[in-house]
């Protein structure tokens, strides 16, 4: 696979982990204690277990996994709504696989289809629409979900079934950003962060000035990553050099994706379509000011939150207090990791999740588990 | 939302919905290319671009990856040629 | 042909003549039993043998869609059985093949599934003896549902059982893993891909067979089906106590098997299989079991993809391309396409 397995090249990665293991010297790191690198994205979680990247490094760096997963951090009465909207009669409801298994206060999508509900699993926006055309006597929603990565393709489709007048399809628009939590979690006293490994496929859109002010207000060095292991290593390595020369900058490891600008038809299409919520929740960091879409005006039509009447804040999204015992929260700002928390591996599994965290196949906790074993909270290492 | 693969445009199919095939090592799939459609859609044929949920976000910039690779190689180098180095003062001392 | 009309009707499952037509028609002229009773009278020489064993086993089908690239259901129903028989040490003889069909089936599929059941069935030297035939109403089935069932001998003296593994025993797979889970999910054209993938159905007796000739102390074998490879491990790894590792770096996959999962986010570990299996084999007698699997069609590309360890009880790990370790736990639910 071209441009991918170069990119996973044993040898390359050898070299990488050694200087890697130079620079933490030079800076004097060790594992009781670390330089605190938090990896933003999700997928970037997944990667790094997968790859058993975060025991190949030296001991002296920590990956706080932060809290770049969308699944993780939907809101359970947000997930009741998808329900709602899904269990009403006519409706085909699509969504990305990886929301179908995140339980809302009574049952997931998944159950919920169990039970009879038309729910579908789709890859693309695309394919919802293509739906709606074959079934105009149908009314087909999709639950738009995810950063500003998939963001843009759930502009472009709605603008396509505004062009081509397809008026059974509508958006559940879940789309959040990234720059607000991460702003959060550095006016967070309790985070002690040192450096930050940004999100690829987000700044393939947003390009990488977003990120600015953590290297010019809060003075920490980032830099823009890709997903394959060398990817990730390198960024590890750029970041060091920045923390081991007193450099607070923010750098483009995987330049032959991300465009130091973004891209113009994705941010286009983005501002077109949507506008800012002024605040939005995020589970296990509460609510965030500005950091939720919702659909504009203009597309009404296309709304789902307009056509079942389902609005953000309305009477029915409540607040949904996480299950007792959990420490989603914890887990998700970087404060303890999965093992920390003493349901995990034990209550909190993949068969028996109590959190998004352990549902969503991104999640710190699903990644620990899937990778790393059962490991008990007293086995944590 | 990050799961993206590089795939090669291997088709335009249809020019008014900005569609095209995109071939991920002999699997192909159906794509949008919309966001890297800058002039005429045809010209992209046999470009390689980044595939995210049925849309082609980005076009691989084939000078970079070839930067990013080089760069990959000289640390290799060097790392080879230091070890070469400490192995040789081991072997002395 | 007395059978009349081209689709299924309830009336082909009321038990009177237009019933007794399909069953002539469709199932007994390719199946060619030996008689007409509600039972199959079998003698077999294999099984009067002092120690000789019976083994039996039962596998439900349901795919869809029930033709796809490389195959049909009745390619699954037959090799399906004739494989579960023949890891366990059994040569396959008889099996009785039992079908759900839905109304509004088309006949021509029917005969398409059959003809494809007698042809596998051939192919790895089992006659199907005796089946049942049942019609339900439109959309209590999807299309069509097999059973099939199986009965094979295990000669005297032969044990062969996950408990048996030890640490230092080797694992080899007979080819590619996952064209069959891949396949499907490009033929069931809800995620529009397309490809040349075919799936890997077929029977594994010939192989087995071979093998346990050429490595008398083959110690368990196990056909990678539902949760592929990973799955099959995993259960291999409880039952008989022992870790097993595997290396990335050795799994044979095609590269287009490689793209599916890419694209979709899945893992090629966990990709149905319906023509691969795992065998594990003592370490002195690796080579005689890849010489004799490499001999055979459907074996040719066997390999060695890991051995049985000390490691944790129950416990499979991966070393990866680095060098680095991953857990590769049973699969929870179902895999789903993912964008994260």
């Amino acid at each position: 696979m071209r441009y991918v397995e170069e990119f996973r090249d044993p040898v390359a990665a050898k070299a990488l982990i050694a200087r890697i293991a130079e620079v933490t010297d030079e800076i004097g790191a060790t594992k009781e204690s670390p330089v605190r690198m938090m990896e933003i994205c999700g997928g970037h979680t997944h990667a790094i277990f997968r790859y058993g990247l975060d025991r190949l490094v030296h001991e002296g760096i920590e990956f706080i996994h932060g809290p770049g997963c969308p699944v993780c951090v939907l809101p359970m009465g947000r997930v009741d709504e998808a329900v709602e909207i899904a269990e009403k009669p006519g409706v085909i409801f699509t969504s990305f696989g990886d929301a179908m298994r995140v339980p809302g206060t009574k049952k997931s999508l998944l159950q919920a289809k169990a039970e009879g509900a038309d729910i579908r699993t789709v890859y693309s926006p695309l394919d919802a629409l293509e739906l709606a055309r074959r079934h105009p006597d149908r009314e087909v929603v999709f639950f738009g979900l995810g950063f500003e990565t998939t963001t843009p393709s759930t502009a472009l489709t709605i603008q396509q079934a505004a062009r081509e007048g397809v008026e059974n399809f509508s958006i559940f628009c879940n789309h959040i950003t990234v720059p607000p939590p991460i702003k959060a979690l550095l006016d967070d006293p309790h985070m002690l962060l040192d450096g930050f490994i940004g999100p690829g496929h987000v700044s393939m859109v947003i390009g990488v000035h977003p990120y600015d002010f953590i290297s010019d207000e809060y003075g920490k060095p980032i830099t823009v990553a890709g997903f394959e292991p060398t990817d990730l290593l390198q960024s590890v390595l750029m970041v060091l050099e920045q923390i081991r020369d007193g450099r607070a900058e923010v750098e483009n490891q995987y330049g032959r994706v991300v465009p130091e600008h973004g891209n113009p038809v994705s941010l286009a299409a983005i501002a077109d379509v949507y506008e800012e919520r002024p605040s939005f929740a995020w589970r296990g960091l509460g609510e965030i000011d500005r950091s939720g879409l919702s659909i504009r005006e203009k597309y009404a039509k296309w709304d789902a939150e307009a056509r079942f009447g389902i609005g953000y804040g309305a009477a029915r999204a409540r607040e949904v207090a996480e299950p007792e015992g959990t420490e989603c929260a914890a887990v998700m700002t970087g404060k303890i990791k999965p093992t920390g928390c003493p349901m995990f591996g034990t209550q909190c599994s993949p068969e028996t999740p109590m959190g998004a965290l352990m549902v969503s196949s991104e999640g710190a906790c699903a990644a620990y588990y899937q990778y790393g074993g059962r490991r008990s909270p007293e086995a944590a290492e | 939302m990050c799961l993206g693969i590089p795939g090669q445009i291997v088709e335009i199919t249809d020019t008014d919905r900005m569609t095209a095939m995109a071939d991920v090592s002999g699997v192909k799939r159906e794509v949008n290319v919309a966001c890297i459609a800058e002039t005429d859609p045809a010209e992209l044929v046999g470009r390689w671009a980044l595939i995210h949920v049925g849309f082609a976000m980005a076009l691989i910039d084939e000078d970079e990856a070839a930067a990013t690779l080089k760069a990959l190689e000289h640390l290799g180098e060097a790392q080879e040629t230091l070890e070469q180095i400490r192995e040789g003062a081991e072997a002395l001392s | 042909m007395t059978l009349r009309g081209d689709r299924v009707t309830l009336a082909h499952g009321g038990g009177g003549s237009a019933m007794r037509d399909l069953i002539e028609e469709v199932f007994t002229g390719a199946f060619e039993p030996d008689s007409m009773e509600d039972q199959a009278r079998l003698e077999a020489g294999a099984l009067a043998e002092p120690g000789a064993r019976l083994a039996f086993t039962t596998d439900s089908f349901v795919v869809s869609p029930v033709e796809f690239p490389g195959g049909n259901i009745g390619s699954l129903a037959v090799n399906g059985t004739v494989n579960d028989l023949a890891v366990g040490g059994a040569t396959p003889l008889w099996l009785a093949a039992a079908f759900i069909i839905e109304e509004g089936t088309e006949i021509a599929l029917l005969r398409r599934v059959v003809e494809t059941m007698k042809a596998e069935a051939d192919r790895a030297g089992v006659r199907i003896v005796t089946g049942d035939t049942k019609v339900v109403g439109r959309g209590a089935a999807d299309t069509v549902f097999v059973t099939t069932s199986g009965v094979g001998v295990i000669p005297p003296g032969r044990d062969i059982a996950a408990t048996h593994i030890r640490p230092g025993d080797v694992a080899i797979v007979n080819g590619v893993l996952g064209d069959h889970g891949a396949c499907i999910l490009a033929a069931r054209g809800d995620l529009a891909l397309s490809s040349d993938l075919e799936s890997d159905c077929a029977g594994l007796g010939h192989i087995m067979a071979a093998v346990l000739a050429a490595a008398p102390n083959t110690r368990a074998a196990r056909d990678c089906t539902r949760g592929g490879l990973a799955s099959a491990l995993n259960e291999m790894a409880e039952a008989a106590g022992v870790g097993i590792e595997i290396e990335e770096t050795a799994l044979p996959l095609r590269a287009e098997v490689k793209g599916t999962c890419e694209i979709l986010g899945l893992d090629p570990l966990y990709l149905a299989n319906e023509g691969r299996l795992v065998v594990f084999v003592p370490e002195a007698e690796v080579d005689a079991a890849l010489a004799a699997m490499r001999a055979l069609e459907h074996g040719e590309g066997a390999t060695i993809i890991g051995r049985a360890t000390e490691g944790p009880a129950g416990q499979v790990t991966m070393r990866t391309l680095f060098g680095g370790s991953r857990i590769v736990d049973m699969l929870v639910g179902e895999q789903l396409p993912r964008i994260c």
